[in-house]
């Protein structure tokens, strides 16, 4: 036991230091616990840059994120027989753009990904689409072509087995991502994320434009 | 289900050159090792061989198969995926004692450009600082603590390098954590007795935190929701699985360890009161630095 003091120091300045650590973080943990509808989880551009090649539902033109370039793009994943979830999200989506100033609105486009080509026909997805107001683009593709847009931002989805009249289910990613100019990836909005929050991130990426 | 099927699970979900890398090299050398030393029908040394390459396939089969997609997907999935990098393979790797045998294995050209490095004073005084007991006990606890953070927890499973970040870090800490507690016997290694508070003071503030994700009735990782489930089950059924993954086999791991060590501590013992003071391979007895 020679150098026991010393070694004793180093290892409580150590322990303190890791406490201390340790403590900030819980409490950094604890402030975004209770989930702030005021404000989206921004992305920093950390999620990958927005690509893809799908087919646009109201041109049937094959179309790509260049054609985005200047665009704030929402993109969201779903299918048109979705009971709940897609109808609510894409008119959320929409009256958020709504709520940005004329001259923004143009500028924004929200990219709705069926992950159900099988029954979402080009004239089903444009009619959908159209439904919900001009700025969304309703997307199209082969299977191939959606479970690499998907593990891009590594979201899933899951087809459920048909019922007798070949009804079924689709379990999907509730995720809207949130791209500026040059499909830099800016923030992502759950679904308890409103309205506000939403325009929030939306108007200065748009005004940028 | 088909071959075909059955292969797509067997191949990675997201490939990664450098995890094939770090399995397959060691186990190459390691295999070569094997051979040079020369046939043995010792079945502790195949015993060893077997935790050894168990101890590799489980970390490949987490990182690079199907499974690490369903560990994204799913948060109980993702805490079995963290038990075998944090618990399972580095427990089997260090039970394995394979430091030798890898050496034997490892070609001469590779060994004299490791050489410089392992001998490098930052890299030796970084390792020590690591190996201080109650560091490695605060650095094991503290990484599952950071990594389940909620709002941690979110990025690293939406983002891609940190998702990484968080996955090696698991493994080299596991690594480093259990090499020290279970190890080889070296003069450099805490008392045994140190070793075995050890285990017990990081299964405590795991089964404290297994049993709040437990428990807890209110989701607290949104972000599987978010990116979908892998298949259908509730957020709070998810978190339970989990939480109990996060309680009950770690502790597991630790009752085990405490059995590796106390029967080294009494086979120690017996060899101090046979008189055998010095152990063949040279070390100081075991039992001088007992309790």
């Amino acid at each position: 036991m020679r150098t026991v003091g010393l070694r004793d120091r180093t290892v409580a300045a150590r322990l303190r230091g890791a406490l201390l650590a340790g403590l900030a973080l819980l409490a950094g943990g604890c402030a975004r616990d209770g989930h702030d509808a005021t404000r989206l989880h921004p992305l920093y551009g950390l999620a990958p840059r927005l690509a893809f090649t799908l087919q646009d539902a109201a041109s049937a033109a094959t179309v790509t994120a260049a054609d985005f370039r200047d665009r704030v793009v929402m993109l969201y994943f779903g299918y048109t027989h979705c009971p709940d979830v897609c109808p609510t999200t894409l008119a959320k989506l929409a009256a958020a753009v709504r709520e940005l100033p004329p001259a923004e609105r143009g500028r924004v486009r929200i990219l709705f990904v069926t992950v159900d080509p099988a029954r979402d026909t080009l004239a089903v997805l444009r009619a959908y689409a159209a439904a919900f107001g001009p700025e969304v683009v309703g997307l199209r593709g082969s299977k191939r072509q959606i479970d690499r847009l998907a593990a891009r931002y590594r979201v899933t989805y899951a087809l459920g087995t048909p019922n007798a009249r070949g009804n079924y289910d689709v379990t999907h990613s509730s995720a809207v991502f949130i791209f500026g100019p040059h499909g830099r990836s800016d923030a992502v909005v759950e679904p308890a994320d409103g309205v506000p929050a939403i325009r929030a991130t939306l108007h200065p990426l748009a005004s940028r434009a | 289900m088909s071959a075909l099927a059955v292969l797509r699970l067997l191949l990675p979900w997201e490939f990664s050159p450098v995890a094939l890398a770090a399995c397959a090299l060691p186990v190459a050398a390691y295999l070569r090792g094997l051979r040079r030393c020369g046939a043995s029908d010792r079945p502790e040394r195949r015993l060893r061989a077997l935790a050894f390459l168990a101890g590799v396939g489980s970390i490949y089969a987490v990182l690079q198969t199907h499974l690490d997609f369903l560990a994204q997907h799913m948060f109980w999935i993702h805490r079995v995926q963290h038990l075998v990098l944090h618990h399972l393979g580095p427990f089997l790797i260090a039970l394995s004692a394979p430091a030798a045998t890898l050496a034997a294995g490892t070609p001469p050209a590779l060994r004299r450009a490791v050489r410089p490095l392992v001998a490098n004073r930052f890299v030796r005084g970084l390792y020590r600082a690591l190996q201080q007991p109650v560091v490695a006990c605060v650095l094991f606890v503290g990484l599952i603590v950071f990594w389940l953070t909620p709002a941690v927890h979110f990025y690293a499973m939406l983002i891609r390098p940190i998702y990484l970040t968080m996955n090696w870090s698991m493994l080299i800490d596991g690594l480093l954590f259990w090499w020290l507690v279970i190890g080889p016997e070296r003069a450099d290694a805490p008392r045994l007795a140190t070793r075995m508070a050890m285990l017990v003071a990081v299964a405590i503030p795991q089964a404290i935190l297994g049993a709040y994700l437990t428990f807890r009735a209110v989701p607290l990782y949104d972000v599987y929701g978010l990116c979908g489930r892998a298949f259908a089950i509730s957020p709070i059924l998810d978190q339970q699985l989990g939480g109990l993954n996060t309680w009950i086999p770690p502790g597991m791991m630790s009752a085990l360890g405490l059995i590796v060590l106390a029967s080294r501590w009494m086979r120690a013992d017996g060899d101090a009161r046979l008189g055998e003071h010095r152990r063949p391979d040279g070390l100081a007895p075991i039992a001088g630095r007992v309790g």
